[in-house]
């Protein structure tokens, strides 16, 4: 970004502030950095910095066997770890032409659709924190805890779960697990309304999300959005319908669209999510099928020679994996991720410029992004 | 001596070290508030539900370390929180909790003094107040409290605007400027205020929530943008007077608010005998509780609402409320002359 430029008036010269957002900042979600360029309190320019997480998980995964690599991928986007979990498992089945049992791939929709009402409650929690609504973060946790004592009670882990294997699970559902999930989709389904009530129809809420980072379609899809970003613009792009993983063929759900493509559309397409996850996990519970769970693996992993990408819808987005495998080793020869909330930051600057300096927090959180796995 | 001296003294000091507990109080009463609001117990460690928070607070800013940033610049740095603190304090002087009564076989006034510009020296003093936030940012020699003392500075004006203006109609309503002639006059004319003029009533309440910098106006700190506003730089007890000050501006606001528009220290219905054997209440029971209510309606807005942007606050403040409010005054005076 070139220097601040001055105006030289008739009697005052005005400067432009050079304002530095972060990496230590209550609203820039972990490690993110904008360096803003104000005019007054607008924003005539912004720099995304990133890379202050970075841990070198794909070139650490190239070192690792394959079975290691479901515990980095815990760490991308650790708010989420059961999507990436059964991203990266699918991608290697893939490469194998392995057949996942029916019962694992119910238990993974499942799992995958709590983590994203998990996710979400996260989201929504800190996004109206950011716009000064306080509550609503405390209420979200509060539905975020059930969700998190349910996978602790499936794999014994409340953040990082490690919770899938290639080729299946490493462990059938507790006794009396299903009718949990149940109970907690009657309840959940209150709390959204409570959520709603809230902030949906807040005049103050409405003035702050309406007309804000408006992007239309088309400039959303020449971005690289994904996830409810791209649909808050009106792109009816949903990975589970277009080319569905796990057991979403077989469950009915909605992708929620927006409009308008500004803050409030998106904020409303991820509160339909979490209703449509609810009624994708009521599906799946108690359409759960008997059998095993986990299909026919070799002992030693070693996938032949060969390179493929898959991609599933992750509460932020399209999260794709890209592997490539020699044949030989048992370890990927390349191992690269599209993480959904790195493409989405792209579009962090061309969203905030000639905003306010108190838009630019509510448009961080309207993107959702998850530093882990922005930097890997 | 005893009337010049003793007892003025007695009441000051009286006044202001029960404001002050009072406001170390309100902190804990609106973390407590908030904590139930967000299904959460709030403090609980210290004493019995958490009562003695307030002091494990006061001890704990006392011993933090007093940071001076290189940079800033050191006298105004150091003034600037004095001017915050002392304005909201001095207010009290005029603020009647009570009429005369007989206390150890001597007729005193539950109030420091009464003049007869009572409200316009709690505009003045108020409005001082300001400055102390203005002089913070600009000494912090930092960019986020400068942006937020700038915040700041436009908001208390242009919101002193409108709620001065609903001052003045409750004055053309009392045909007076002292605390005391204004309560007196709510007795004699069988109404409150904020029934007489309701528009006036919610404008100063919007208002005084702008001018305390509470929620959903609470731009000048907002934490999430701001990092904290105008005191980011400040630590220990120079912090603790900033933040001291806010809350006591607070209950400015609604001893205020309680003295024009809900009737002072009197008790509900002050002329209807049949409600009489309230009486045996003490007069400045009826003003805390209704002061207590206002801080009550401050702290339930904080933990609903979100909170405005900085140029939707600005047009709230001069597209609307100001509008409103000099509607509100050119009614109230017509009224005024058509009905004398």
């Amino acid at each position: 970004m070139d220097t601040p430029v001055i105006h030289h008036g008739a009697m005052f010269d005005t400067n432009e502030l050079v304002l530095n957002m972060g990496p230590q900042h209550p609203s820039t979600h972990g490690v993110l950095r904008v360096v803003l360029r104000l005019d007054g309190e607008k924003v005539v320019d912004a720099d995304v910095v990133i890379g202050y997480l970075h841990r070198g998980i794909e070139k650490l995964s190239e070192n690792r066997n394959w079975t290691q690599i479901i515990l980095l991928t815990d760490r991308m986007d650790y708010v989420a770890a059961a999507t990436n979990n059964v991203g990266y498992c699918e991608t290697v089945e893939k490469l194998m032409s392995l057949e996942v049992p029916r019962r694992a791939r119910y238990v993974r929709t499942i799992l995958c659709e709590l983590q994203r009402i998990a996710s979400h409650c996260l989201w929504v929690g800190t996004h109206a924190m950011d716009i000064g609504a306080m509550t609503v973060f405390l209420y979200a946790f509060r539905e975020r805890e059930l969700i998190l004592d349910l996978f602790e009670e499936m794999c014994g882990a409340r953040l990082t779960y490690n919770s899938m294997r290639i080729g299946g699970l490493p462990l059938d559902i507790p006794p009396g697990w299903d009718k949990k999930v149940l109970e907690f989709c009657t309840i959940m389904a209150t709390k959204i309304d409570e959520y709603e009530e809230l902030l949906t129809h807040n005049r103050i809420w409405l003035e702050r999300t309406k007309g804000i980072g408006v992007i239309d379609g088309p400039a959303a899809v020449a971005l690289g959005l994904s996830g409810p970003p791209l649909r808050g613009s009106g792109v009816p792009r949903d990975v589970r319908k277009d080319e569905p993983y796990a057991a979403y063929d077989e469950m009915e759900f909605d992708v929620p669209i927006g409009t308008a493509g500004d803050t409030y559309d998106r904020y409303l397409v991820r509160l339909e999510e979490f209703r449509q996850s609810l009624r994708v996990i009521r599906q799946a519970t108690e359409g759960i099928p008997e059998g095993p769970i986990v299909g026919k693996v070799p002992r030693l992993i070693k996938p032949p020679a060969g390179e493929t990408y898959h991609a599933i819808e992750s509460p932020k987005g399209e999260l794709g994996y890209f592997i490539v495998s020699d044949g030989k080793s048992t370890n990927p020869y390349r191992f690269r991720v599209r993480p959904p909330s790195f493409c989405n930051l792209q579009g962090l600057r061309t969203l905030i410029k000639g905003h306010l300096v108190a838009d630019v927090v509510a448009l961080i959180g309207s993107l959702d992004v998850v530093l882990g796995e922005v930097d890997r | 001596m005893i009337d010049t001296l003793v007892i003025p003294l007695l009441k000051i000091v009286i006044v202001l070290n029960a404001t002050l507990v009072s406001v170390t109080y309100m902190v804990l009463l609106e973390r407590k508030v908030i904590a139930w609001a967000q299904s959460r117990l709030g403090p609980m460690r210290v004493g019995p539900y958490g009562i003695l928070q307030p002091v494990a607070d006061a001890v704990k800013l006392m011993i933090k370390e007093d940071i001076t940033p290189v940079r800033a610049d050191r006298w105004v740095f150091t003034i600037a929180p004095i001017i915050s603190m002392v304005p909201a304090l001095i207010v009290y002087a005029v603020i009647p909790f009570g009429p005369e009564v007989k206390l150890f076989g001597r007729q005193v006034t539950l109030y420091i003094t009464d003049i007869n510009v009572g409200l316009l020296y709690i505009v003045s003093v108020a409005s001082v107040g300001v400055y102390g936030i203005i002089l913070a940012g600009y000494a912090s020699n930092s960019k986020y409290p400068l942006l937020a003392s700038l915040r700041a500075s436009a908001q208390l004006i242009s919101y002193e605007v409108a709620v001065t203006l609903t001052l003045v109609s409750v004055i053309m309503m009392a045909g007076s400027l002292s605390m005391v002639s204004i309560v007196r006059a709510q007795q004699s004319s069988h109404m409150w205020y904020a029934f007489v003029q309701p528009l006036a009533f919610l404008i100063f309440f919007i208002g005084g929530l702008a001018e305390t910098n509470r929620a959903p106006f609470d731009l000048p700190e907002a934490e999430q943008e701001l990092t904290g506003g105008f005191h980011t730089e400040y630590s220990g007890m120079r912090f603790a007077l900033f933040f001291l000050a806010e809350y006591a501006n607070m209950i400015v606001v609604s001893s205020v608010a309680t003295t024009l528009f809900l009737g002072g220290w009197l008790r509900p219905f002050p002329n209807v005998a049949f409600l009489s054997f309230l009486d045996f209440i003490p007069s400045w029971t009826w003003f805390l509780v209704k002061s207590f209510v206002f801080l009550y309606i401050f702290i339930w807005v904080r933990a609903t609402l979100p909170r405005y942007r900085y140029d939707q606050l600005m047009r709230l403040g001069w597209k609307v409320l100001i509008p409103l409010a000099i509607a509100n005054l050119v009614v109230t005076g017509i009224i005024k002359v058509m009905l004398l």
